[in-house]
């Protein structure tokens, strides 16, 4: 069903550990009693699409959070782009994009306005910025809406320009955190398009998702449960591994395993 | 009308969701009681307008008897507070200048002498002046003792003939300012409270589209804003219950009429009030603007115009008649006329009517706003 | 510094782009501070007051003209049964009733005193006060006509008389704009920028935005700067709107210097700003910020001394005002408009408003993290 857009594994990514641009060794966040993220580790490596999967409240934004520097761990140990996430996390953030599930580009700008505020503050010039954004509002199509606020546009429209934005200023990883929620199948295929010619160009991509169909458009994938990770393999691996025919049924039923549905805020 | 039992439960249900909502946030459940109750405290006892320790400096020129006299039956009062002994004019001004002192009085040289032989003598009175008001009511003070002295040194005593008049202080003999600020805080107090919660509570619903969900289920537009209204409504009257308890126990602030009319036209401000917090929430979609008007728009004029510090009859006449659009106004002389002189609703109908008649006109208003946003 | 320009241009776009804040932000002040300015006042004229005259006599009559002529008191009615003097101040209709013995023209006649009533609705203390005062001056000024108007009666030596003279110093008419519009100002300026300002970053929480802002390398300060300064402009711009209509709708004396108003303003503006970010950091709602923010803003208000005096307040309170900034910088634009402060004559409030600078912002530096929870 999605022949157009799958792809395969990039050469040497897994393998290579000195090409990783995450490692995560024991990464854990306790809130109270909570344990939201429990002794993660993993590496992605160097433009590979690295799906990290998991019900709602499994500790992904949590996890998301603590990569991006949004959060400090509790305990464990990981780097972001050659990074530590304790000491560098600064460094982390001129290396990094990041989209959150909310919607996060100003409702009140324009395409254009919000390009050169995300574009100024991450250091840009301001040649680069109008070319970039030039460049940007043809590509997606939007020069006839770019002095329009943003609040009228389609949430599509809106999701594909925030993307546009997170990765402007051209960092080494950007982290997606359910990027595609409530688009209909046609424009979170189009989402995804966008994802692989970033991936093309050599970067990196951490997305979060629950569509089962979009875990299957990543190099690899990670299931959480219940703060740990249960299963991390492509797509076809893992699913020869479970002996199940989708990442759908793998999904259930690891997800059926755990506790299920905790609360992450 | 078939199913309107479940429509009755469906309401109650969004009532205790209402309730719920306020009380899950600690803070600002917090702030709803202790608020009110913090600063009817601070206020009561911060916001006066008596004078006292008038600072001043006495300039005697003459140096006799009467004039020290004088000056000693002013100090005696206990409102005066001697801050310097200038001897010439000239060294008062810098002590105005370092905000030494309020007040400078100076008596003229040989003041003692003339006023035997020329049966006058002059006694000059300066006072800061950039405060209006403080500067005059301790001029008054202080020719009120010059005046008191004269009357009581006189021998025989002068005056025991022509008209003498003898004054009674009615309501608040001791002229406390806290019988006069009090009522006027309980109305800033829920007229502040009660709009502003309402006009945030309904504008966050529709900010976070939950108003449409409302609008689609079973319950009318009556009745949502209703359930929105309710919970404030019984806030709101805990608050004046604990406000009256406050003013009597705490600061002695007497109701002579009766507690019940008391408690009813407190029930009809909030009434007013909530209302106005519904108007205003009918006019925008935004929180910040619901908030700005209830609060930039009504703190100011609240304190100002419905005379609670600033006599209403000391306005001049454009702003009296403004003043008649503020609802604090009208409840602030029932409270006053119940608690201070007693009085009953045959008395204070006028002003009942008028919160009555705003507050229907901000619900019919409200309402009408309601249904062209529905259509 | 790149960085805090596009955050400016943003905030900017966003202020000037928001319908319902503009006429909020700009129009709101200033129709309050033409109007509100004029109401506070304790002037106490035109009293309502009652007449009880039991005498009926051509004496009682003039006696009653000396009070309806005063330009002070206005007849709002007359009655003759004892209770009514109470009724009357009952219903509101008058706060001074006015009784004349039956026997007055009599006793006066004879030489004897005779004693009137003033039953004053004494409510409001301060006004009572007045209205005795004035009522004494009627008193006084109609013994002064008596040997006149009674030629029967016998002259006494002439009565001692100690002229009082007064004058105020600094506002010599007794205006109270002049004083009301420097605080008042003061009070709308502190609203704008604490409301705005409190408001400002919680919202881009509540909407997400903050996480976005956050994961940029943009630093603190650069953040807070961008954040802080469209209000601070705003802020002395609505100063400066404000001095404008002092000056010139309502003719307020400007004694001292512009620019130390402008310097103290702008520090008083940080301490604002500051507590709004703290505010803004504290809270996870705008709902939230705004009750602290209306919180502090009554307290503020009521203990600066703009309406009533800091000197009538228990020594406690008065204790208390010394935290306060609004009661400084009222302080502070008053001395400066109505008696010409020079820096030096300031120096103690505005030590005290850099201090409170600096542990305000200190404190929201602090509070805000680029981190979310």
């Amino acid at each position: 069903m999605t022949e157009s857009v799958t792809r395969g594994p990039i050469k040497g990514a897994v393998e290579n550990l000195t090409n990783n641009v995450i490692n995560a060794e024991g990464l854990t966040k306790v809130f109270g009693e909570f344990r939201a993220v429990d002794a993660i580790s993993f590496s992605v490596g160097a433009g590979e699409v690295f799906g990290f999967l998991g019900a709602n409240g499994a500790g992904k934004t949590t996890a998301i959070k603590m990569l991006t520097g949004l959060l400090a761990p509790s305990s464990g140990n990981a780097s972001v782009a050659g990074f530590d996430v304790y000491t560098g996390a600064e460094d982390i953030k001129r290396n990094i994009g990041y989209m959150s599930q909310r919607f996060s580009l100003y409702d009140d700008l324009t395409p254009l306005e919000n390009i050169r505020f995300f574009g100024g503050i991450y250091g840009l010039r301001r040649k680069e910025i109008k070319e970039k954004g030039r460049a940007l509002i043809d590509t997606l199509g939007l020069a006839s809406v770019a002095d329009v606020r943003l609040k009228a546009l389609p949430l599509g429209w809106k999701q594909k320009l925030a993307f546009s934005v997170a990765v402007m200023h051209e960092p080494r990883i950007v982290f997606l955190d359910e990027p595609t929620g409530g688009v209909d199948p046609l424009t979170r295929r189009r989402f995804w398009e966008m994802i692989y010619e970033s991936a093309e160009r050599g970067l990196t991509v951490f997305v979060t998702t629950h569509y089962m169909d979009e875990a299957e458009y990543c190099d690899r994938v990670s299931i959480m449960v219940d703060g740990r990770i249960a299963a991390l393999d492509t797509p076809l691996e893992l699913q020869r591994q479970f002996g199940v025919g989708s990442m759908e049924e793998l999904f259930i039923r690891l997800a059926r395993a755990g506790k299920g549905g905790r609360h992450e805020e | 009308m078939k199913n309107r039992k479940g429509t009755a439960s469906s309401f109650r249900g969004f009532v205790k969701k209402e309730f719920l909502h306020i009380f899950r946030d600690r803070r600002s459940a917090a702030i709803l009681f202790g608020m009110p109750i913090i600063q009817l405290l601070l206020f009561g006892y911060a916001i006066r307008n008596e004078i006292n320790e008038v600072k001043i400096a006495v300039s005697d020129l003459s140096h006799d008897s009467l004039t020290r006299a004088i000056k000693s039956k002013l100090l005696s009062s206990g409102t005066f507070v001697l801050a310097g002994e200038p001897e010439s004019p000239a060294a008062i001004a810098p002590l105005f200048a370092e905000g030494e002192i309020d007040e400078a009085i100076i008596f003229e040289p040989g003041f003692g002498v003339r006023l035997e032989r020329d049966r006058r003598a002059e006694i000059q009175v300066i006072t800061d002046g950039s405060d209006p008001n403080v500067s005059r009511i301790i001029t008054g003070y202080t020719t009120a003792a010059v005046l008191d002295y004269l009357r009581q040194s006189s021998f025989p005593p002068e005056g025991k003939r022509g008209v003498v008049a003898e004054p009674l202080m009615m309501f608040n003999p001791s002229l406390k300012s806290v019988y006069l600020f009090v009522p006027g805080l309980m109305a800033m107090i829920l007229m502040l409270v009660s709009a502003l919660m309402t006009s945030i509570s309904i504008t966050r619903e529709k900010e976070s589209g939950t108003m449409e969900v409302l609008l689609v289920s079973s319950l009318k537009p009556v009745q949502i804003i209703l359930g929105k209204v309710v919970p404030y409504f019984i806030l709101s009257f805990v608050n004046v219950v604990s406000i009256v308890a406050i003013a009597s126990v705490v600061f002695g602030v007497p109701c002579r009429g009766s507690y019940l009319l008391l408690l009813m036209e407190s029930l009809l401000f909030i009434m007013t009030a909530l209302s106005l917090g519904i108007f205003i929430s009918t006019m925008t979609n935004s929180q910040q603007v619901a908030m700005m008007i209830s609060l930039g728009g009504l703190l100011l004029p609240t304190i100002l115009l419905s005379g609670f510090i600033f006599p209403v009859e000391s306005m001049p006449l454009p702003l009296q008649v403004i003043s008649n659009i503020i609802p604090a106004r009208w409840y602030l002389e029932i409270v006053r006329a119940i608690m201070l002189k007693g009085a009953g609703i045959s008395i204070l109908w006028q002003e009942t009517l008028v919160l009555v008649v705003m507050t229907g006109v901000l619900v019919a208003a409200s309402v009408r706003k309601f249904k062209e946003r529905l259509q | 510094m790149k960085a805090i320009g596009y955050l400016l241009q943003k905030e900017f776009l966003q202020i000037f782009r928001n319908r319902g804040m503009l006429p909020i932000i700009f129009l709101m002040p200033f129709i309050q501070l033409v109007i509100l300015s004029n109401a506070a006042t304790f002037d106490v004229k035109n009293v309502a007051f009652h007449l009880q005259d039991l005498d009926r006599t051509s004496l009682s009559r003039a006696f009653r003209e000396q009070f309806t002529g005063s330009g002070w008191f206005l007849l709002t009615g007359e009655s003759f049964a004892e209770g009514e003097a109470i009724n009357q101040l009952v219903a509101g209709k008058a706060d001074l009733v006015l009784v004349i013995p039956r026997d007055f023209e009599k006793e006066l006649m004879s030489g004897a005193e005779s004693r009137v009533q003033l039953v004053i609705n004494a409510e409001d203390g301060f006004s009572a006060g007045v209205i005795q005062a004035y009522s004494n001056e009627i008193v006084q000024a109609f013994n002064r006509t008596l040997p006149a108007v009674l030629p029967g009666m016998q002259s006494g030596p002439a009565v001692r008389e100690i002229v009082v003279k007064s004058s105020a110093w600094y506002n010599p008419e007794l205006r109270y704009s002049d004083y009301m519009v420097p605080g008042i100002l003061v009070i709308l300026v502190t609203m704008v920028g604490l409301f705005l300002s409190g408001m400002n970053i919680v919202r881009e929480k509540e909407i997400g935005t903050i996480d976005q802002i956050n994961v940029t390398p943009l630093k603190r300060y650069q953040f807070i700067t961008g954040k802080l300064l469209p209000f601070w402009i705003i802020g002395l711009g609505e100063l400066t709107l404000g001095l404008l209509i002092a000056r010139i709708g309502f003719d307020v004396p400007m004694l001292g210097s512009y620019p130390l108003i402008y310097l103290v303003a702008a520090l008083y503006m940080l301490v604002v700003l500051g507590m709004g970010l703290l505010i803004s950091t504290l809270t996870d709602s705008q709902q939230q910020a705004m009750f602290i923010a209306w919180f502090f803003m009554v307290i503020f208000t009521l203990m600066s001394g703009l309406f009533t005096s800091i000197e009538s307040m228990p020594h406690w309170a008065q204790n208390m005002t010394m935290a306060n900034p609004v009661r400084h910088f009222v302080d502070i634009m008053r001395r400066v408009m109505l008696k010409g402060a020079g820096i030096r004559d300031i120096a103690l409030p505005l030590s005290i408003l850099t201090a409170d600078a600096a542990l305000m912002l200190a404190l929201a530096l602090n509070r805000y993290r680029k981190v979310s929870n």
